[in-house]
C-alpha cells in the first residue's frame, strides 16, 4: 500500500456536481479511525435521570421558581419567628409583670403608654408588635405566625392522607384490574357523590361532644375536636380523586412491554408494583399531592371562617380572618394580613403544581 | 460468564414440545363476546442449542405463540413440554408454578424502547433477574455479574449507571439480551428482537445471537417476519399463516425447496439483489388482503389468496404431513 501511495490520485469532481471534492484530499486523510477513536463517538450526552430533567425544566420557570422562594421564605419564618419573638400566641402582653390596659388593638408597630414608658424607664428596647395587638392584647404578629404553621401543616397533613390512601387504593384498584377494580371504582364512585362539607359540618358537631375528653391531655387537644373531624374527613373523602387517577395511570403503564418482560423474569406483584408501576406514575403522584395541600388549606380556612376550624386559644389563618370581623372598619389589617397570607400560600402552591407538571408530565407520554 | 454450556435433562429428546396449542383472546364485538383465534393449532419441537425461526406475516400470532409458551398468557388449549416437564396440558388440566422455569426460559421484547423501564438504570434493568432469583451472595458478586452480561452483549461497562432513554435502538437492544441472559436460561424467545432495528446493526445483532448460542448453548425461537434474517441465524424453520403451521422444515431445506404456496410467495417477497435474476424468476405476488382473524375462512386460511385452491381446500383444513426428510407441509394440492 505504501507503494503505490504516489501514484494514487483521486478523480477530479465533475463540473457543478455536488458531491466533495476528493481531489482537495489525499489517502492520509482517509486512515481508518483507531478503536479508541472509534470509542469517542460512543459517548454520549450527560447522563441524566429523569428527576435531574424534570428539574431542569422547572428551573426554566419563573412562576415556579417564585413560587418556591416564597414557600420556603414563609416556612423559614414560621420556623424561626417564634424563636426571636418574645410573646406568645395565647399570652396577654404584661409590662414588668403587670396587666397593661392600653395594650389592646395597637395599630402596627405601635406601642402602648406603659411600654413607652417602660422603655424610656429602664432604657430597654421591648419587642416591636409588627403587627399590632389584637382586641385581647395579644401580639398580633405571633397569631399570625402560628396561625400560618397550623394552616400549613393542616394542608400537608391531609395532602399526606390522601396521598397514601389514594396511591393504596389506586395502585391495587388498577394493577389487579377485573372484579375487584370494578367493585373498588364503584365505592369511590359513592364516596364522589358525598357533600363533604356537609359531613365535616355533621362530624364536627358529633365529635365535640364525644371526642373531648378522649383527646384531653394529647397533642391533638390544642388542635381541637374540630381539627380531628376535619382530618377523618379528609381520610374518609378527597383520597377518591388521586385513586382514580392513580388507577388511570396504572391501567396505562401495566400495558407496557417493560411490566411484561418483568412478568417474564418471574418478578413477583408487589416488587412490579413498587419497582416499575409505582415509580412510572411518580409524577402525576408528585403534582396531585402538591395541588392537594391548598384544596385542604382553603378548606380549614373555610371551615375556621364559619367557626368550625380549631378550638381557641390556638388559631389558623381561617379563624384570624374570622375574629377579625367584628372590627373589620376599625382595623382593617387584622383581616387583611392573614386573607393575603392564605391567597399567597395557595396561589404558590397552585403555580408550582401546575410547573412541576409542566416539567415532569410531558415525560410520561 | 462462566464458559461451561446449560446442560439439559432431556438428553435424547427435546428440549420444548408444543402440541396443538390454542389461544384464543376475548375481544367484545358490540355488546358480544367473540374469540379471536390469534393462534389455531401450532405444534413444533425445539432441541436444546437449536434454533427455530418462526416467520409469518405481520399479525398471524407469532408474538402470542412465544407468549404463550412463557405463559404469560394463559394457553386456550394444548400441551406445553419444556425439558421433559409439562407446563401446561389442557387435557390434563396440568398448570405450574411457573417461578423456577422463568430461570430457564425468556424473552427479546420485539420493542427495544417500550421493553425497558423508563425509570431505571442499566445495572438495575440487567440486575432485576438476579434480585428476583437471588443469583448473588453480595453486592460485589451483582455488580460483577452485571457487568460481565454487558460485555458479554458488547455495551460499556462505563454506562452501567445511565438510563435506558440515552441508549439508541441497537444498544437498548442489547440491554434487553443482557437481562435475558442474566438468569442463564437454555431457552430463549426472541420476538422480532431485530425488526426495528437498522439492517447493519441488525446483523451486529444477529451475529451476536449466534456467538452466544455457541458459548452458551442456549435454543432460541427466533421470530421475524423476514425469511432471509430467519435463514440466516435458524436450524429448522416454521411458517405460519393466521395461526396455523403451513410448513416447517431445515433451514436450507425450506429455502432451496420450498413447497406449500404460502412460503413460495414470501420468498418472492424476499428482494433479489441482481434485476436480471429478479426479472427472469417467476414470482408470485400475493394479492388480496389477510383475512381478519375474527372471520376466519372455514378450510385452509390461505384459500382466499392461494392460486391453487380447490373446492377441497374450502372444506377442510389440510393436516402436516411429512414429505420426507422432517420436511412437513399443510397442503391439499402441493
Ligand atoms: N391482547 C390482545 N387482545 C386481543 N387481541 C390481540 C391481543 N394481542 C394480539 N391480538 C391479536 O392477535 C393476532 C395475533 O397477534 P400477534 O401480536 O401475535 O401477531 P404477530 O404475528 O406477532 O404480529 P407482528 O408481526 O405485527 O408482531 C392479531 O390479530 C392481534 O390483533
Ligand atoms: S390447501 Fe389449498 S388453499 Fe391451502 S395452500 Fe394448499 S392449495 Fe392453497
Ligand atoms: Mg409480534
Amino acid at each position: 500500500m505504501e507503494a503505490n501511495k504516489e501514484d494514487f490520485k483521486y478523480k477530479k469532481r465533475a463540473f457543478l456536481s455536488a458531491q466533495i471534492d476528493l481531489s482537495k484530499f489525499n489517502k492520509n486523510d482517509f486512515e481508518k479511525a483507531t478503536e479508541e477513536e472509534k470509542k469517542q463517538q460512543d459517548v454520549m450526552g450527560e447522563s441524566r435521570t429523569f428527576f435531574q430533567d424534570g428539574m431542569r425544566r422547572l428551573r426554566k420557570n419563573p412562576l415556579a421558581m417564585m413560587s418556591i422562594f416564597i414557600l420556603l421564605a414563609i416556612v423559614v419564618i414560621i420556623i424561626v419567628a417564634p424563636m426571636i419573638c418574645p410573646y406568645s400566641y395565647d399570652t396577654i402582653i404584661r409590662v414588668d409583670g403587670k396587666r397593661d390596659r392600653g395594650v389592646v388593638n395597637l395599630g402596627m408597630m405601635q406601642y402602648s403608654d406603659m411600654e413607652i414608658e417602660y422603655m424610656e424607664r429602664t432604657g430597654e428596647k421591648l419587642f416591636p408588635h409588627i403587627f399590632g395587638t389584637d382586641s385581647l392584647g395579644r401580639d398580633y404578629f405571633i397569631r399570625c405566625i402560628y396561625g400560618t404553621r397550623v394552616s400549613l401543616s393542616v394542608g400537608v397533613v391531609a395532602a399526606i392522607m390522601v396521598l397514601i390512601i389514594g396511591v393504596i387504593y389506586g395502585s391495587i384498584s388498577g394493577y389487579f384490574g377485573g372484579k375487584a377494580d370494578m367493585i373498588m371504582m364503584r365505592i369511590v364512585d359513592v364516596i364522589y357523590s358525598l357533600p363533604d362539607m356537609l359531613l365535616i359540618i355533621l362530624l364536627a358537631v358529633v365529635l365535640n361532644e364525644n371526642l373531648g375528653p378522649l383527646i384531653q391531655g394529647t397533642v391533638f387537644e390544642s388542635l381541637g375536636s374540630n381539627m380531628i373531624a376535619m382530618f377523618i374527613v379528609f381520610a374518609l373523602l378527597y383520597w377518591v380523586g388521586m385513586a382514580r387517577l392513580i388507577r388511570g395511570q396504572i391501567l396505562q403503564i401495566k400495558k407496557a412491554e417493560f411490566v411484561l418482560a418483568a412478568r417474564t423474569i418471574g418478578t413477583p406483584n408487589g416488587r412490579i408494583l413498587r419497582k416499575h408501576i409505582i415509580p412510572n406514575c411518580l409524577s402525576v403522584i408528585i403534582i396531585t399531592t402538591a395541588l392537594q395541600v391548598p384544596s385542604a388549606i382553603f378548606t380549614e380556612s373555610y371551615l375556621s371562617f364559619l367557626g368550625l376550624g380549631v378550638s381557641a386559644p390556638m388559631t389558623s389563618l381561617g379563624s384570624l380572618a374570622n375574629a377579625a370581623r367584628d372590627s373589620m372598619q376599625s382595623y382593617p389589617h387584622r383581616l387583611i394580613i392573614p386573607a393575603v397570607i392564605i391567597v399567597l400560600i395557595v396561589l404558590a402552591l397552585n403555580l408550582l403544581g401546575d410547573g412541576l407538571r409542566d416539567a415532569f408530565d410531558s415525560k410520561l407520554n | 460468564m462462566e464458559n461451561e454450556k446449560v446442560k439439559t435433562k432431556a438428553q435424547s429428546g427435546n428440549l420444548l414440545e408444543v402440541e396443538h396449542l390454542k389461544e384464543y383472546y376475548p375481544v367484545s364485538v358490540g355488546m358480544k363476546k367473540v374469540p379471536l383465534k390469534a393462534v389455531e393449532d401450532v405444534s413444533f419441537t425445539i432441541k436444546p442449542g437449536e434454533t427455530l425461526g418462526l416467520v409469518g406475516e405481520s399479525g398471524c400470532g407469532k408474538t402470542t405463540v412465544g407468549r404463550t409458551i412463557l405463559q404469560l398468557y394463559k394457553p386456550t388449549a394444548g400441551r406445553i413440554v419444556f425439558d421433559g416437564d409439562v407446563l401446561f396440558d389442557s387435557e390434563k388440566k396440568i398448570k405450574v408454578d411457573m417461578l423456577p422455569y422463568r430461570k430457564r426460559m425468556q424473552m427479546v421484547f420485539q420493542d427495544p424502547y417500550s421493553s425497558l423501564d423508563p425509570r431505571m438504570t442499566v445495572e438495575d434493568i440487567i440486575g432485576e433477574p438476579l434480585d428476583v432469583h437471588k443469583l448473588y451472595a453480595n453486592k460485589k458478586e451483582r455488580r460483577e455479574k452485571i457487568l460481565s452480561l454487558m460485555e458479554l452483549v458488547g455495551l460499556n461497562a462505563e454506562h452501567a449507571m445511565r438510563y435506558a432513554h440515552e441508549f439508541s435502538g441497537g444498544q437498548r437492544q442489547r440491554i434487553g439480551i443482557a437481562r435475558a441472559l442474566a438468569v442463564r436460561p437454555q431457552f430463549i424467545v426472541c420476538d422480532e428482537a431485530v425488526s426495528a432495528l437498522d439492517v447493519s446493526i441488525q446483523a451486529q445483532v444477529i451475529n451476536m445471537f449466534e456467538e452466544i448460542q455457541e458459548k452458551l448453548g442456549v435454543a432460541y425461537l427466533f421470530i421475524a417476519h423476514d425469511l432471509l434474517v430467519v435463514h440466516h441465524i435458524s436450524d429448522r424453520i416454521a411458517v405460519m399463516y393466521l395461526g396455523r403451521m403451513m410448513e416447517t422444515a431445515d433451514a436450507d431445506e425450506l429455502n432451496e425447496n420450498p413447497i406449500h404456496p404460502y412460503t413460495l410467495s414470501l420468498l418472492s417477497a424476499v428482494p433479489i439483489p441482481d434485476p436480471e435474476t429478479a426479472r427472469r424468476s417467476k414470482r408470485i405476488v400475493l394479492e388480496g388482503d389477510v383475512p381478519s382473524p375474527l372471520k376466519m375462512p372455514a378450510g385452509c386460511p390461505f384459500r382466499t389468496r392461494c392460486k391453487y385452491a380447490t373446492e377441497q381446500c374450502a372444506k377442510e383444513m389440510p393436516e402436516l404431513k411429512d414429505r420426507g426428510n422432517g420436511h412437513l407441509v399443510a397442503c391439499w394440492n402441493k
